[in-house]
């Protein structure tokens, strides 16, 4: 039994606080980081600038959503930036056939990865994070082996895809900002995303309902290495360059932050799009302070470091309720 | 030093080895030990008993310093102790063999043996030839040849408990805990134990043994103590309790009491269809269930009375498919159903409400609205879409039907009293318009109010038509709920109960009845409920 005698009437104040503060406080950072700027740093108040941290952020957005939904059902997927290499690597090699079909089939290397991931912890039983971390490994590695060097990207129409915009809106951002609405539908509205939900909550109460959990489980892989590819598609045109040595690495930990940050929690059973967005926009305002104010990139992995755990530690004060 | 047939000095029978008096132990909330006065005996065979929540384990993790005791004191060879640690109580001499082997599955067999004492040759390194030679003597003893220098998991489940127990008995323990010990074992393998179990007594050993199998306990057993709810209500030599006196015991339900009717919110006797809307045949789990065969006919309750681990759980999870059986067959409705796949077992119309609510039965995290929508979601969704309208009306219905008491739809689930989560959970199945329903333990941990309700709700779904399966541990329940009751012994169908027949007295004795007189007492009635 809780003591309430001590503190009967700070405590609900103090959870009341510490859960506005986990739903909103990702929002609250990303406005407060926003003022700062404004007021702060020198030319941030620009279409020029917005346009840049927009362009930036999008493809860290866009693996984050398939991140939230893998942390989601209780799981993870470490091997997004692998996916995003070997997508840039299958698009060079492909591209002579056109640009829609190389579209097409960096898009199925991603989604090949997100079955092999799905299989391994549905129907073997791997853990999530041992299974995509051997395919982070491997899917570096065929990225290398497909396109064993840099390799220029001189595509008239990816080109227009990496820089061009609509209504002064980058298309990059347009496509994050329609696959976020996408997958927060899907997580709302579809059968797919309330089996999703419970499957992270509770597995053997899921299981006991009937739930089609090893077909939801490989669904939820394949859709974050499909977001991971036109993540990987997306960078690989505003670059105009295929890297595979290079793009994608560290994007894990990023796009894990952005969901963590978002106020996704780590122990399953609840999707924050809205917060995943804001989660990557956070990360990226904060780079962009620290590097527009001169200090060493060093500095922003430290930054991330302490809002992560910032993150967590709200999350936990509050599973202890 | 590993040898277990020498003698470990002179047995000194009948002194007091291990004892505690006036042992308290509360938990918020719960009260599990009250008073509870218990000595074990040198070369002592020591059976501890109760049922769920009567304080056995928190009683043996007292004894072996994984709980410090709230009042009341241990005595151990004659002088007040206090384990700090259970490592401090492994040196003392106290042996503990739990139900799951603790042991490290990676290491060879003999590592495992002497885990912490290696035999050291020169230069201070394991003398691993000495080892595997000590080590499979050792084993010998036990009746068991294998490869000492193989993993440990490579063995079987049974092998691996003979390798506790050689560790235990080899550490010169002076009482040694067996949990469960022969709940994963072979008949063969329970044998052999048995001989250990006879030999650690003839060492001068004191032997605690708690078992649910009333056979084995007047096998092996000198003593026993029976545990109700935190409290000694017996203690004594075994052969002095017949064992029908020893369920009541331990069920706390005295024989030839009058039944005083109407306690529970049960109807009585239900008009049951003489069509079988469930046919469960020959139904078979190793070292769970034993060919177990049960018919539930439509709008009957049928009730599944036994002990704990008497494989009543494990017989309503292998026809919901939950529990895969490595025999039998399930036909619901005349139509033959996959095993093993919860999916199949709920497109046939089969519901379990599982007896861990917590864990197995409801999503903390989501509301009671997509809580009930749950399993019915596929038929809730169109393209994969769902139909929220429809859901809302599903929901609104079943909240009202069976009184769900939330403050409102979107309230989390994990938040509602356990009586309102049990309903949110029968509401989930209701809206899957199942043919079956199997009940464990429906009304455990559910205050007295929402209790009567749950009962009333069961009665008014089997006069709908619902064939009802009703596992209780609460005798009464089971009695005055179901209109026949099948009785399970160690994982096996001992009787069948009906008509009349379905009294405690008589489910008491189809329990305690020994292997011999199984099977003679049943009552041939004319099949279904034929009263009022």
């Amino acid at each position: 039994m809780t003591d309430l005698s001590l503190g009967g009437r700070t405590r609900p104040d103090r959870d009341r606080v510490l859960r506005l503060l986990q739903d909103y406080g990702v929002h609250l950072g990303v406005a407060v980081l926003l003022l700062v700027n404004i007021a702060f740093t020198p030319h941030f108040l620009s279409a020029e600038n917005f346009r840049t941290q927009a362009v930036q952020v999008a493809p860290v957005l866009i693996v984050a959503l398939g991140m939230a939904l893998a942390i989601g059902s209780e799981g993870v997927d470490l091997s997004v930036g692998s996916v995003m290499a070997l997508s840039t690597s299958l698009l060079s090699l492909y591209l002579g056939y056109g640009m829609w079909i190389a579209l097409l089939v960096a898009v199925l290397g991603g989604i090949a990865v997100g079955v092999a991931n799905g299989a391994l912890i549905a129907y073997i039983g791997v853990q999530p994070i041992v299974a995509t971390l051997a395919l982070m490994v491997a899917g570096r590695g065929l990225a290398l082996v497909l396109l064993p060097q840099l390799k220029d990207v001189r595509d008239p129409t990816m080109a227009s895809l990496g820089s061009g915009d609509l209504l002064g809106i980058p298309y990059l951002v347009l496509i994050a900002v329609a696959l976020a609405l996408l997958v927060a539908f899907v997580v709302r509205r579809t059968t797919f995303g309330r089996q999703l939900l419970a499957i992270g909550d509770s597995r053997p109460a899921a299981r006991l309902a009937g739930l089609p959990v090893r077909r939801v489980l490989i669904l939820v892989y394949v859709c974050s290495g499909a977001l991971a590819a036109i993540a990987g598609v997306l960078a690989t045109a505003r670059l105009t360059a295929s890297d595979p040595t290079s793009l994608g690495n560290l994007m894990e930990l990023s796009a894990i932050t952005a969901v963590v940050v978002g106020g996704t929690p780590l122990s399953g059973g609840r999707v924050r799009i809205g917060g995943t967005v804001a989660g990557a926009v956070l990360i990226q305002l904060l780079t962009a302070t620290l590097i527009k104010h001169d200090l060493p990139p060093s500095w922003t992995q430290i930054a991330q470091a302490v809002v992560i755990i910032l993150a967590v530690y709200a999350a936990r004060e509050r599973g202890r309720r | 030093m590993l040898s277990v047939t020498g003698s470990a000095g002179p047995p000194v029978t009948g002194s007091a080895v291990l004892s505690v008096a006036g042992l308290g132990k509360s938990f918020p909330g719960v009260r599990a030990l009250d008073g509870v006065d218990f000595t074990a005996r040198a070369g002592e065979v020591h059976a501890l008993i109760g049922e769920n929540g009567a304080g056995k384990s928190t009683l043996i993790k007292v004894l072996t310093g994984v709980y410090q005791p709230g009042e009341g004191e241990v005595t151990y060879d004659g002088s007040a102790v206090r384990f700090a640690t259970p490592l401090a109580a492994q040196h003392a001499g106290i042996s503990t063999i739990y139900q799951e082997v603790n042991l490290v599955p990676l290491m060879s067999v003999a590592r495992n043996l002497f885990l912490g004492r290696e035999p050291r040759g020169r230069l201070g390194l394991i003398d691993f030839r000495r080892m595997h030679r000590e080590a499979d003597e050792a084993l010998r003893g036990l009746g068991v040849r294998v490869d000492v220098r193989r993993p440990l998991r490579e063995l079987g489940v049974g092998a691996q408990q003979m390798v506790a127990l050689a560790r235990a008995v080899s550490v010169d323990a002076r009482v040694v805990i067996m949990d469960e010990p022969t709940s994963s074992l072979e008949p063969r393998e329970v044998a052999t134990l048995f001989e250990v179990i006879r030999m650690l007594r003839g060492r001068g050993i004191a032997v605690i043994y708690v078992s649910h199998r009333l056979d084995e306990l007047y096998e092996v057993c000198d003593t026993v103590t029976v545990l109700r709810d935190g409290k000694v209500v017996h203690t004594g030599p075994i052969a002095e309790l017949d064992r029908l006196r020893l369920v009541s015991l331990m069920l706390g339900r005295d024989i030839g009491d009058v039944r005083e009717e109407g306690l529970t919110k049960f109807s009585g006797r239900h008009d049951a269809d003489s069509q079988a809307v469930l046919e469960a045949t020959e139904l078979t789990v190793r070292h769970q269930l034993d060919g177990v065969s049960l018919t539930i006919r439509a709008g009957e309750v049928v009730g599944l009375g036994g002990l704990l681990g008497s494989g009543r759980s494990e017989t309503a999870k292998a026809i919901a498919g939950a529990l895969p059986p490595d025999a039998g067959r399930v036909v619901v409705a005349g139509v033959p159903v996959r095993t093993g796949s919860t999916p199949a077992a709920i497109r046939a119309g089969v519901s379990l409400l599982p007896e861990d609510r917590k864990a197995e039965g409801i999503v903390p995290g989501l509301s009671v609205r997509e809580n009930i929508a749950l399993a019915a979601l596929p038929g809730l969704s169109r393209f994969g879409l769902v139909d929220e309208a429809r859901i809302d009306r599903v929901v609104d219905t079943f909240m009202k039907r069976l009184r769900i008491k939330a403050s409102g739809p979107h309230q989390k689930v994990g938040e509602l009293s356990g009586g309102n989560q049990q309903k949110v959970l029968l509401a989930r199945w209701l809206a899957m318009n199942p043919k079956v329903l199997l009940l464990d333990e429906p009304t455990r941990g559910i205050d007295v109010g929402a209790k009567a309700e749950v009962q009333k709700l069961i009665d008014e779904l089997a006069e709908d038509g619902l064939g009802v399966l009703l596992i209780s541990s609460d005798m009464e329940e089971l009695v005055e709920g179901s209109d026949r009751v099948v009785v399970l012994k160690d994982g096996a169908v001992v009787e069948e109960l009906t008509g009349d027949a379905v009294t405690e007295d008589r489910l008491m004795r189809a329990i305690a009845a020994t292997p011999a007189a199984r099977a003679t007492t049943a009552v041939p009635t004319a099949p279904g409920g034929d009263d009022d």
